[in-house]
């Protein structure tokens, strides 16, 4: 038989869009590196949740995680813009169009090291953006140096130990402010999934570590950043689900086992509990949870904090309702009667 | 002092016996944070409320309290109001700086001084009126910690006496200057000015010739400093988001900004606000957050001043490349490094002209005067939108801080431009767009914003190569057309400046060439060579740079062109240097100050003659 099977239905979302809409060109990244899974789970969820690509705005500093934003989300404004800097430059295109979805991704190098003063009053201020630290602990595009998330101990390729404490990013979010604080793994698709979900829903400053080795410069024995040390050392704190705003949720919970969190945008968060009890809106619970993990050499991975009541920066602005972007000048320039009022105090 | 000889005073410039009659400069030695600003301001609106043209300048310490301050108001019938180097009238208040003070005066200055101090033994040339302050302001000042605030207002009496003022626009100007709310202290003030007053007529024969009379120089005129100006201009530009980082002497641009926006620019139904301020932690980050504003389609600006600029670096060549539109208000202090933070200088010329790695190149805007910090200002707005590039508005301390007569603003005619931006009903209409064609022939591409609802109107941008498309890229050929279309954007702008304010003379075989705050100094300075040397000028006064061809043939038409910077390496200079073929740059001839004063015409003529050879 010659004829020819009609292709199949394309697979549309929930606004009549299919998945190459959320695609971004072809990936210049070494194959295997955990920052092309994170694209693809970038991807994944806004498809799946039906996020209107033109509302998202992707920003970068500068890193092999910064090159990123290019392999994804082709239909959204993108800039990659200077090393350490886009805490500042996601600030301002939020100042000027607070209905703009936010989403930076940045590596170790560019957030814990030349980027950590910006990314702290990034924290501070709580500024209501997806925060994606690709965390690798290692310089790829520079060949192979230490970064400031480097454990103690960590070799490079090379068998040169790293001497000095890592900045854990996450302490740091739970210290100074962001209320949506997680850890994952970049080859734990679902619950990078969730969390990534969980974070479209959240308002508020999402910092997300995503521990994404580097198979070129950092996957060795020796490293604490390569796919078999965390696949050995990590600990998982609880299970994930989300049930987005447009799903129903009639489903019930089972006493005990599952918490469930509602988020901003109506979307559910619900969170089972493996070995240990973990209540990821105890702060200081966090806090110390990170601190022990830490000591026993574990990555302790998945929402170690939410706090869906804080105002955040925009909202203590104060500011109109519309992009500032876009206000007509009857809205911007004061009137005539103002210029003269002006004046004659100036008399 | 002995050698000195002893009065009668014959002025040296000054025929004897004559009053002189709006034409001198007070100065008012006084430590910082003492309160003496207020004084000197009322000083200084009282002459310009009788009609005088006045200037104000203030030299004062990078320090909270304690450190010598000097306040100088010159009044001049004719209309100058640049600095003039000659004190005539001399308030000494500070004991630490009251001997140098009154040694550098020349014969025949008058001098009010604190008694104790006993001034009156250093020299004998001079007019000395001694004032018992401490015994004055206890009548008039039952609280003691008030004292030293009070304690000023008594000068201010003191020489509204001498100098013949009318009191009751003192005390008017007194009023305007505590304001309504708080009436206690202005009547507080007021007691001890006339208490000055008072005790002066009743004590002291006046000697000295200078004296105000109410004339009509100031009529309509606006009392204000260039950074209140630049606010005022970007509140009417239509600035939505500032992000700034404090330092003086730009922190009050900003500051001045915040209590004019939350007057002039909160939605009347909700109370909500139609833009953003934000502190940032650092000049890196307000640039940054300006930057991408400006990306995202606000009118977006920062203040800051040389080391600011300095940080800036990295983020302003991103500007430039990836086209991003901002204005950076560049208030500048004395470099390098820290220099001298409250003293001026026009420094940061060369730098900003050429800031970043790479080959880049920046628009840069010289108003002179609060008009043109309001009027420009705008017009910044509009040249960083419609060439999608950051705009440097190039004041400085002197401009900035000083408070300056000022006609009133225009109310702004035209419509704000906002350059070119494609909306979703455009792209409908193309089907998509390339971010960095050159469409129109004028190197300047079309753009979109983040959040147009359109799925053609995304575009990545990038510091790094990249082509037409906004797509990456490390062609050769990518890379220079790109380039290629920047410069020519950039001689696209050397039509689109404002214009240089051009006074050719027939007969002038000479020209000036000044931008800014030198503009008194080098107007003065042309009727001084007039008048003492006969020496005819021209003057051009640059408005932007890029430079405009019009500079080039001011230059062709005279045989030397005297180009007066605040710098110690003639940076506007240097600027020409860079284009100009080598007959233009032959002709050129550096004046230059740097001792981070307000410019005086005396400096410039004086050097102007020595190269002359006269």
């Amino acid at each position: 038989m010659s004829t020819t099977a009609a292709p199949p239905p394309k697979k549309l979302n929930r606004i009549g869009l299919e998945v190459l809409n959320y695609k971004g060109s072809k990936t210049t990244l070494c194959a295997g590196c955990g920052h092309n899974s994170i694209s693809e789970r970038i991807v994944e969820c806004f498809y799946e949740l039906g996020v209107e690509p033109w509302r998202v705005a992707k920003l970068s500093g500068i890193g092999c995680s910064s090159k990123s934003p290019a392999y994804f989300l082709g239909e959204s404004h993108g800039f990659n813009s200077v090393h350490g800097r886009m805490p500042s430059v996601a600030t301002g295109t939020l100042l000027a169009n607070r209905n703009l979805l936010a989403l930076g991704v940045t590596g170790d190098g560019d957030t814990a090291s030349i980027g950590i003063g910006q990314f702290m009053h990034l924290v501070r201020r709580n500024v209501p953006m997806m925060y994606i630290i690709e965390d690798n602990g290692v310089y790829g595009l520079t060949k192979g140096q230490f970064s400031a998330t480097a454990d103690v101990g960590s070799t490079l390729k090379t068998g040169a130990p790293n001497q000095l404490p890592p900045f854990d990013c996450c302490a740091l979010a739970l210290k100074w402010g962001a209320t949506f604080v997680a850890r994952s793994f970049s080859g734990d698709k679902k619950q990078l999934q969730t969390i990534l979900k969980a974070a479209i829903s959240h308002k508020g400053l999402c910092v997300i570590d995503v521990v994404s080795p580097c198979v070129t410069f950092n996957d060795h024995d020796g490293s604490t950043k390569s796919y078999s040390y965390v696949k050995d050392h990590e600990e998982m704190l609880h299970e994930l689900d989300y049930v987005p705003f447009y799903q129903d949720i009639s489903v019930e919970i089972p006493e005990g086992e599952v918490t469930d969190v509602e988020l901003h945008d109506g979307s559910h968060l619900r969170i089972r509990k493996l070995e240990r009890d973990y209540n990821p809106t105890d702060r200081l619970a966090a806090l110390a949870s990170l601190e022990e993990a830490a000591a026993k050499g574990e990555v302790l991975t998945g929402l170690l904090y939410l706090n869906t009541t804080g105002p955040t920066f925009i909202d203590m602005l104060n500011l109109v309702d519309e992009p500032l972007a876009t206000l007509p000048q009857s809205r911007i320039r004061p009137s005539q009667a103002a210029l003269d009022e002006v004046m004659e105090e100036l008399r | 002092m002995s050698t000195l000889e002893v009065s009668p005073v014959e002025p040296v410039t000054r025929p004897s016996g004559q009053p002189v009659v709006n034409d001198f400069s007070i100065q008012v030695a006084t430590v910082n944070g003492s309160g003496s600003q207020t004084a000197n301001n009322v000083l200084m609106r009282t002459l310009f409320q009788m009609g005088i043209p006045v200037s104000g300048k203030n030299m004062f310490p990078s320090n909270i309290a304690g450190l010598p301050t000097w306040f100088t108001i010159r009044a001049s019938k004719h209309g100058y109001i640049g600095r003039r180097k000659e004190v005539d009238f001399l308030v000494a208040m500070n004991p630490e700086t009251a001997r140098e003070d009154v040694l550098k005066l020349e014969s025949g200055a008058a001098v009010v001084y604190d008694e104790p101090l006993q001034l009156n033994k250093l020299r004998t040339d001079l007019h000395f009126y001694p004032v018992p302050f401490d015994k004055l302001v206890g009548p008039v000042c039952p609280e003691a910690k008030l004292r030293k605030l009070v304690r000023n207002m008594i000068y201010d009496g003191v020489v509204g006496w001498l100098l013949s003022l009318d009191m009751e626009e003192l005390r008017q100007a007194l009023v305007k200057q505590f304001g309504k709310r708080k009436a206690k202290a202005a009547e507080l003030n007021w007691g001890a000015a006339q208490a000055g007053y008072d005790w002066a007529a009743k004590t002291l024969t006046k000697t000295d010739p200078f004296r105000a009379e109410r004339m009509n120089g100031t009529a309509g005129k606006i009392i204000i400093d260039g950074n209140s100006a630049c606010a005022l201009g970007a509140m009417f530009a239509g600035v939505t988001v500032v992000t700034w980082y404090p330092i003086t002497p730009s922190s009050s641009l900003v500051e001045t900004l915040m209590g004019y926006m939350k007057r002039f620019r909160h939605d009347p139904e909700t109370g909500k606000a139609t833009y953003a301020i934000v502190q940032a932690e650092d000049e890196i980050a307000s640039i940054g957050m300006a930057l991408s504003a400006g990306w995202a389609g606000a009118r977006s600006m920062t203040a800051t001043a040389g080391p600011g600029i300095s940080l800036m670096s990295e983020f302003i060549g991103l500007g430039y490349y990836a086209e991003l539109p901002a204005v950076i208000f560049d208030v500048e202090r004395v470099g390098p490094s820290t220099g001298l933070p409250t003293r001026t200088a026009q420094g940061d010329l060369l730098k900003n002209a050429l800031l970043s790695h790479g080959d880049t190149q920046h628009p840069m805007f010289f108003p002179s005067s609060p008009e043109e910090c309001f009027t420009m200002a705008q017009d910044a707005f509009d040249f960083a939108e419609q060439f999608q590039t950051p705009v440097f508005l190039m004041s400085d301390l002197d401009l900035g801080m000083n408070n300056w007569m000022a006609d009133p603003f225009p109310y702004p005619e035209k419509a704000i431009s906002r350059g070119k931006v494609l909306t979703a009903d455009d792209l409908n209409r193309l089907g998509g767009f390339a971010r960095y064609k050159d469409i129109d022939g004028d190197g300047v591409g079309y753009r979109t914003l983040p959040g147009t609802n359109h799925r053609a109107a995304s575009y990545f941008t990038r510091g790094s190569g990249h082509n037409e498309k906004a797509q990456y890229t490390e062609r050769e050929d990518d890379y220079v057309n790109n380039m290629d279309r920047l410069a020519h954007k950039f001689e696209v702008m050397r039509r689109h400046v404002p214009l240089p304010v051009v006074d050719s003379r027939e007969e002038a075989r000479i020209g000036f060439v000044a931008a800014g705050t030198s503009d008194y100094a080098v107007r003065e300075c042309r009727d001084q060579l007039r008048a003492e040397y006969s020496i005819d000028s021209s003057y051009l006064r640059l408005l932007a740079y890029p430079f405009t061809e019009s500079l080039k043939d001011f230059i062709r038409d005279h045989e030397r062109v005297y180009v007066v910077d605040q710098n110690r390496d003639g940076q506007l200079l240097k600027l020409m240097r860079l284009e100009f073929e080598p007959e233009l740059i032959a002709k050129l001839r550096s004046v230059r100050y740097y001792g981070g004063l307000p410019l005086d015409a005396r400096t410039i003529t004086d050097e102007v003659v020595r190269q002359e050879g006269q």
